[in-house]
């Protein structure tokens, strides 16, 4: 294993899983431009004077209505998720434990060459924190008064360098991205169901006879499966995503503190809190360091979970974890794992 | 024929110009890596003689634990305002690696006072050095992996054709010399299984 440098390795780690991303918009692609390709295709033998279709309106719409949304979840997501978990930001530190935050999150903002986030105190007894905003330059950082309440200074420090990891990684960029998406494919889906049960019988049946022949047919048989498959398969990949981010920020955090038995430790104290972060909803639970719901889901390994958790099952990465530290501790390298 | 060897020479001069930038943007960021060094410790040494004022009417035995602090920071000052990049990095980072010697001896002398530590004041104070300890040695390790990427890429062979154009020069490494200095001894009590 070759001594790469830190930044080098960041930005391997970022490109891991595009692969991921690629599918997804590979699947969005093909449910607008598909529809607009078999409406071409049903058009092209209409009479000269009749409609063509030339221009693919649908993807483009569906496109638009994704950046419209994708762009108005930027623009307000992170204050409305503050928001909503009641946090108050941390200006001057009170107590010795604030202090001690303040000071993580500065340490560790030297360690990542980012700028410091702003940090917000959830009122919860539950250990749990959180990153969001869409650039290094307006990123927040929010952890529960349980968490400082029960971690030690180092496995705090693993904490906030996991959360710094999502901010570094452009995890909330790609994540609101992916929920935007999402959303969109969610409607259209909503949107043909409609129309297949109301309005598909009148008058289609017999018009689209001596078309372009079974082609035709095929692409639309597929493009209605996938459509109505769309929003538990979209929901899929963008699970899988957020698990191969997490995996991710616990092994460029690592890199932050070269200390990743402080995470470890931290991650095994939060398992046996096993109460539910109440103030903390759904949306933002990929950006959580431990699924907010305290669903059990997380905690065992199996097909179904796997598929269906915002987070990878806590033992594998506290395993992991434990594995980097004993690969530093005996060469001095930090694994280079994703 | 001509257009070839344009070609050939406009791919050169391309690539020239890329090396130079990608040399003088390394270099920049090793410049800046040196800056967060030279601010955190600049904040180390602001918060000794606060510290030292803070312990000094409760322990008037421990006079010479003091006195070596106050030594070691007043040398650091010194080697600090020397170094650059360039030069004298070995150095400071030698003074530095005293300074840190002497506070972890005072941090022992401290805990030995309960009724000084019970003071918030010194709660905080030891807080601080904590952090501003982990401060150096977080900008530490950011100047070594920038500084080192720099230099690699200075020897390095198509590279080190510009280094001369851009100005480039070898920069010091942040490390400690002396075998000695190295191995500080380590006190394990907890008892775990030797790895």
């Amino acid at each position: 294993m070759s001594e790469a440098s830190l930044f080098a390795q960041q930005e391997r780690n970022r490109h891991r899983s595009t692969l991921l991303v690629a599918v997804f918009v590979l699947f969005f692609a093909w449910i607008g431009f598909g529809a607009d390709y078999i409406i071409h295709l049903s058009t092209a033998g209409a009479p000269p004077t009749a409609y063509h279709h030339q221009i693919p309106f649908a993807g483009l719409a569906a496109c638009a209505l994704a950046l419209g949304m994708a762009w108005f979840s930027w623009r307000r997501g992170a204050q409305q998720v503050l928001w909503s978990t009641r946090a108050w930001e941390l200006v001057n530190a009170a107590t010795p434990e604030e202090q001690q935050l303040v000071n993580v999150v500065e340490e560790m903002a030297i360690a990542s060459g980012l700028p410091k986030p702003k940090i917000w105190i959830v009122p919860d007894d539950d250990p749990n924190a959180f990153a969001t905003g869409i650039d290094e330059r307006h990123a927040h950082l929010a952890v529960t008064q349980g968490l400082l309440a029960t971690l030690s200074r180092d496995e705090l420090q693993g904490v906030v360098a996991h959360e710094m990891a999502h901010i570094k990684n452009y995890d909330v960029r790609l994540m609101t991205l992916l929920a935007a998406l999402v959303g969109v494919l969610a409607l259209i889906s909503d949107a043909t169901m409609r129309f297949l049960w109301f309005g598909g019988g009148r008058g289609r049946g017999g018009s689209k006879k001596g078309g372009s022949g079974p082609l035709l047919a095929i692409l639309l048989v597929v493009w209605i499966i996938t459509v109505l498959l769309a929003p538990v398969v979209s929901r899929l990949l963008a699970m899988a995503v957020s698990r191969k981010r997490e995996y991710l920020a616990d092994a460029t955090g690592a890199q932050f503190t070269r200390n990743p038995a402080g995470l470890a430790d931290a991650l095994e104290k939060i398992e046996t809190a096993v109460a539910p972060t109440k103030s903390i909803k759904w949306g933002t639970a990929h950006l959580c360091i431990t699924d907010p719901l305290g669903r059990r889901i997380n905690a065992k390994q199996g097909v179904v979970a796997n598929l269906l958790a915002t987070h990878p099952p806590m033992a594998v990465r506290i395993a992991r974890l434990k594995q980097m530290a004993y690969q530093y501790q005996k060469t001095g390298v930090l694994p280079d794992e994703g | 024929m001509f257009w070839i060897l344009l070609l050939v020479i406009a791919v050169v001069i391309a690539w020239v110009i890329g090396a130079y930038n990608k040399l003088i943007s390394l270099k920049g960021q090793t410049l800046n890596a040196w800056k967060q060094i030279d601010v955190q410790l600049k904040r180390r040494h602001d918060l000794i003689p606060n510290l030292v004022n803070a312990v000094k009417g409760a322990m008037d035995f421990e006079k010479e634990t003091l006195e070596a602090v106050i030594q070691a920071r007043n040398t650091a000052l010194r080697a600090q305002q020397q170094a650059t990049p360039t030069g004298g990095v070995q150095a400071l980072a030698q003074a530095e690696a005293q300074l840190g010697a002497a506070l972890s001896r005072l941090n022992v002398v401290v805990e030995q006072y309960p009724q000084l530590k019970a003071t918030a004041n010194i709660g905080q104070l030891q807080e601080e050095l904590t952090s501003t300890e982990n401060r150096v040695a977080f900008s530490r390790q950011a100047y070594n992996d920038t500084a080192t990427d720099y230099n690699v890429k200075q020897q390095q062979f198509p590279w080190s054709l510009v280094t001369g154009l851009a100005k480039a020069e070898p920069v010091e490494l942040w490390e400690i010399q002396e075998p000695g200095d190295r191995d500080l001894p380590t006190v394990d009590l907890s008892m775990k299984p030797k790895a």
